[in-house]
């Protein structure tokens, strides 16, 4: 079973749409017991750092997440799931994030629009793995005020005032900073490509 | 590169596209889930669906005719049209929108773009406000009062029935006169003048909570002459979230001056696409050959 991570305020839906779209069974998965029988998990991350850190903390999601995650289940962060690797964030000073990567999220400055909505491109840095058959300078599209700064880990980087991680790799940890479920048909190459590890 | 976003809208009514709807390679012309595939198809950056039905039913239907669209659909889609309440978010969201539209109900009510930022997101809130020049009095200064609209009643933040010979004011480059320009925020479909400023209402709306701002020219809307540069540029430059330019497409050169001249982020328009005579792709050629970034 493929679990999308429902922590009450993510996109749980269209992510869901798009996923069983592509032919995958999967479910929103609230509780920790139906947590710790997932084959994979997808977090669709939206909204606030804390409040989604606190949420998860609440729901006794965090501990069974990174069980999950040491013990290797295939994990793909979306948006604010990519966010959440990080140590923390700026968006929530004193709130840990998972720490599986090292740095902390920063806010974009100097901008005349902040948040950045909508398509912009990546840049590959790896060709495999999330980004397998995904054309260089390919668009995706992009809904966020924070980003994760790059590091060894980055598979592809946007630029929008600064360089940005657009999508990770570490073993069974994927994420991606845009949105997979909306950005057209390259947003389902990389959402396939993580269905079919 | 950041792109330029285009927008082609469905208007819909009983669940059914309206409004000059001339494609010929339709099954079914007035289908918005077909429609919305076309769309997809050809490049669309994001797609707007407003509900012009007035009934209840017409409501009902609005959900099914945004299941159906959603399905299939990969891209952002906006919904709007009669949104008054956090439950009408509630379910167009559900049924598979991404953002909702509102307008009349968010200068009626402001608490409730801000309740709608905490409960969805500010990303899933767009705030449509129509707006119209302030004629100048002998004096020089701007009054709120509008002239008395003789245009059909409006149940959308956009319309597209077209206005033969209307002039609206050229919008002329950064000139003293054009400093001074103000426009008034109409609610109820472009009928009722409210008289809010439209800059200071943009800028509220964003303090709110508003993650992007759908402005549309009342002036321009359904002439075909052009999007009103100077009132998206004016609006675009005063807040910090994204304007979605509307009101005026009548061909490429349009959406050229609206994203250089007019700083707009997105443009929207409805039949320009609707009657096959520029493709989105064509559109988006056009304005890559011109500096315009644009995904393609």
């Amino acid at each position: 079973m493929i679990a999308l991570l429902d922590y009450g305020a993510g996109n749980v839906g269209s992510v869901l749409k798009a996923v069983r779209y592509l032919g995958f069974p999967a479910q929103p998965v609230s509780s920790p017991e139906l947590l710790a029988g997932a084959e994979k998990i997808i977090l669709p991350g939206q909204g606030h750092f804390g409040a989604m850190m606190k949420a998860l903390a609440e729901r006794r999601l965090l501990v069974t997440l990174r069980k999950k995650i040491a013990a290797g289940t295939p994990y793909l962060g979306i948006c604010l799931g990519l966010q959440a690797l990080y140590e923390s964030s700026e968006e929530a000073p004193g709130i840990a994030g998972l720490g599986l990567l090292r740095g902390k999220v920063r806010r974009f400055q100097t901008l005349p629009k902040v948040p950045q909505v909508g398509w912009n491109q990546l840049q590959l840095r790896a060709h495999g793995g999330l980004f397998k058959d995904v054309a260089e300078g390919s668009f995706v599209y992009y809904c966020h005020s924070y980003y994760g700064p790059v590091i060894p880990e980055s598979v592809a980087v946007t630029e929008y005032g600064e360089t940005y991680a657009a999508g990770v790799e570490k073993g069974n940890v994927w994420a991606v900073q845009f949105h997979p479920e909306k950005s057209g048909e390259v947003g389902l190459r990389a959402l396939r490509n993580f269905l079919e590890i | 590169m950041f792109a330029k976003r285009i927008i082609p809208c469905l208007d819909c009514k009983d669940g059914r596209v309206v409004k000059g709807i001339q494609f010929v390679n339709l099954r079914d012309a007035g289908d918005p889930g077909e429609l919305a595939e076309v769309y997809n198809r050809e490049g669309a950056d994001e797609l707007v669906m407003l509900d012009i039905s007035a009934s209840r039913e017409g409501r009902a239907t609005l959900m099914d005719t945004v299941t159906r669209v959603a399905r299939k659909l990969f891209i952002p889609l906006t919904v709007g049209g009669g949104v008054r309440t956090l439950e009408d978010a509630r379910w167009l969201l559900g049924a598979g929108s991404d953002k909702v539209a509102i307008n009349t109900a968010a200068v009626e009510t402001p608490e409730l773009i801000t309740e709608l930022a905490e409960r969805f997101g500010s990303q899933a809130v767009v705030v449509a406000i129509d707006a119209r020049r302030i004629e100048k009095t002998e004096t020089g200064n701007s009054k709120l009062e509008t002239r008395n609209s003789k245009m059909e009643t409006r149940h959308s933040v956009r319309d597209d029935v077209p206005v033969p010979n209307f002039q609206f004011p050229v919008s002329g480059a950064a000139s003293a006169e054009a400093a001074a320009t103000r426009w008034t925020v109409l609610t109820y479909g472009g009928t009722r003048p409210t008289g809010l400023e439209a800059v200071e209402w943009a800028q509220r709306v964003g303090k709110l909570g508003a993650g992007e701002i759908l402005l549309t020219s009342m002036d321009a809307d359904g002439t075909q002459a052009g999007f009103d540069c100077e009132l998206t540029a004016t609006i675009s430059r005063a807040v910090h979230i994204p304007v979605i330019a509307s009101g005026g497409a009548g061909g490429p050169e349009h959406f050229a001056e609206v994203f250089l001249r007019g700083a707009a982020d997105a443009a929207l328009a409805a039949s320009i696409f609707h009657f096959e005579t520029h493709t989105i792709r064509g559109l988006k050629e056009y304005l890559r050959e011109r500096g315009v970034p644009v995904r393609i």
